[in-house]
């Protein structure tokens, strides 16, 4: 009888259990948390065959390597990377039959930031709220892995694959947000308005699950003084008194002091997570951005 | 789909059940309900709240804050709350105020006995033994929770003058920690780094997510403070 569970050998830089997150609870000051690029978080759990709700791991530049302890299919994806079998090179972005005590290697990313490591069954740890998703800002769900590590793997699913691979867009060369105003958006001065989406910004190495965070020109702000803290959503573009906007991922906190000028469509915010430091940033302004002669997008 | 008809500002405040309110647009699925003061975002938050039990609401988050409440998630493109739509309607809602007093207090232990209850009572002008017994005098009404999953912004201490952040934030406060910033009166759910001025400590478990509900403070919980050993 085998184990239906996982060694980790080596967790690499931050690699973190990731589902669809825990939203519903933003009013008890909870964080929505789960994976940063939920497109490629779908696409490895449909490879193995996982309901979409499957927890998986979400690597960070350096990868991973697990040892199962029971014969498992995998499928890695969101950021290229070399994948190994005991040493032997498989198919990254399909599923890849593992057994058990074999070594599954997850490279670095040779472009992009986060990859995703789906086991069948999906990573069984203990629920919280509802989601298994590690949350950095708070702390809730399980902690980041670490070497030698032991997690649980669900029930091998029943279901089949219904795709052996699946197209993935690259990680972007430029990253495009497309941004419609946001509630602060007149804290700003008009020229700022005009910087943020005609400027181009780049992405900070001070980045995490929490924030993009910019370097460029910063922000100048037609109100001084302090707001009250609001409420925030996903893709919220906050800008600090340093005035470089930072756009909130997932694990960003529920109320905030600083102006929101802007908010990212959620579905460019897949492409974010995968743009490494230095990637150039352009903001595009939509739905009604000041400025703009009619509305677009 | 775009809630740039909601920018504009509809203000509305001619009969005393409609407060004004400004509906500003945060994004594709989302509204921001701005409020004249924290009295009138508590009786939205309040309605919103009737409302979505009800059924004639459908929306994921319900945030209230200082003096806004944030709708997250609202209904897809074709459900019957889109931001947009939603924006007409908000501001010809009758809201009701919210009740004085509550019948449900929830009371918590606490001893006085934080390390920088003489600089409140100095700030206070009173002798210290007199700060516990105003702060736990006054009834409190969770304003919004934010910071750590289940730490509340409580109001409801009137009378005294507000007391400032420290200066210089501690790196560690404890669990169950008491403190005092700005209007509120807040109690840290574990232990973090926190700028709070702590009157007292209590041993109530504010956040423990084995127990359902994980938070003890909600959203519109009422809270009195009760010095522990009377």
């Amino acid at each position: 009888m085998t184990d239906r569970a996982f060694a980790v050998v080596r967790a690499g830089a931050l690699t973190t259990v990731q589902d669809e997150g825990r939203p519903g609870h933003a009013h008890l000051g909870v964080p929505r948390s789960g994976a940063l690029d939920r497109t490629a978080a779908a696409l490895v759990n449909r490879l193995v065959g996982n309901p979409a709700d499957a927890a998986v791991l979400e690597t960070t530049l350096n990868g991973c390597a697990l040892r199962p302890r029971c014969a498992v299919t995998v499928a890695v994806g969101g950021a290229p990377c070399r994948v190994t079998v005991d040493g032997r090179a498989v198919a990254w972005g399909a599923p890849v039959r593992v057994p058990a005590d074999a070594l599954l290697e997850v490279g670095p990313a040779v472009s992009g930031v986060r990859g995703y490591v789906a086991l069948g069954g999906g990573v069984a740890v203990e629920p919280v709220l509802g989601s298994r998703s590690t949350d950095l800002l708070s702390g809730l769900g399980p902690p980041p892995l670490t070497d030698g590590a032991v997690l649980p793997l669900g029930a091998a699913p029943v279901a089949h694959a219904r795709v052996d691979t699946v197209p993935q867009p690259g990680p972007p060369r430029e990253l495009i947000l497309r941004v419609t105003p946001g509630p602060r958006a007149d804290w700003f001065t008009a020229p700022a308005l005009r910087t943020l989406t005609t400027r181009a910004y780049r992405v900070s190495s001070a980045s995490n699950r929490i924030g993009l965070r910019t370097d460029g020109p910063p922000l100048e702000r037609a109100v001084g003084g302090e707001l009250p803290s609001e409420g925030m959503v996903l893709g919220a573009i906050q800008v600090p008194p340093d005035g470089r906007p930072v756009v909130f991922l997932a694990d960003h906190p529920t109320t905030g002091g600083y102006p929101v000028v802007g908010v990212v469509r959620e579905r460019d915010l897949a492409a974010a997570a995968q743009a490494v430091p230095g990637t150039v940033v352009r903001f595009v302004g939509v739905g009604g951005w000041p400025g703009l002669g009619s509305e677009r997008g | 789909m775009s809630v740039r008809a909601a920018a504009s500002p509809p203000m509305s405040g001619d009969t005393p059940s409609t407060p004004p309110m400004r509906v500003l647009p945060m994004g594709e699925r989302a509204l921001l309900v701005e409020l004249a003061d924290g009295t009138a975002a508590a009786a939205l938050h309040a309605e919103l709240l009737r409302r979505r039990a009800a059924g004639d609401l459908v929306v994921r988050e319900i945030v209230p804050a200082a003096r806004t409440v944030l709708l997250d998630g609202l209904g897809g493109p074709d459900g019957p709350d889109t931001p947009l739509r939603l924006a007409a309607r908000l501001p010809t809602w009758e809201i009701p105020p919210l009740p004085a007093r509550a019948d449900d207090v929830l009371e918590i232990p606490v001893r006085y006995d934080g390390p920088d209850l003489a600089d409140v009572a100095a700030l206070w002008d009173v002798p210290v033994r007199e700060v516990a017994r105003v702060h736990s005098a006054a009834e409190f009404r969770v304003a919004f929770c934010g910071f750590a999953p289940g730490f509340g912004y409580l109001t409801g201490l009137g009378g005294v003058p507000e007391v400032p952040r420290r200066a210089t934030p501690r790196t560690a406060v404890p669990a169950g920690s008491v403190g005092l910033a700005g209007p509120y009166t807040g109690v840290y759910p574990r232990s973090s780094p926190g700028g709070w001025q702590l009157i007292g400590s209590t041993d109530a478990l504010l956040w423990d997510h084995a127990r359902v509900p994980a938070a003890l403070l909600a959203p519109g919980t009422r809270v009195r403070f009760v010095p522990e050993g009377r």
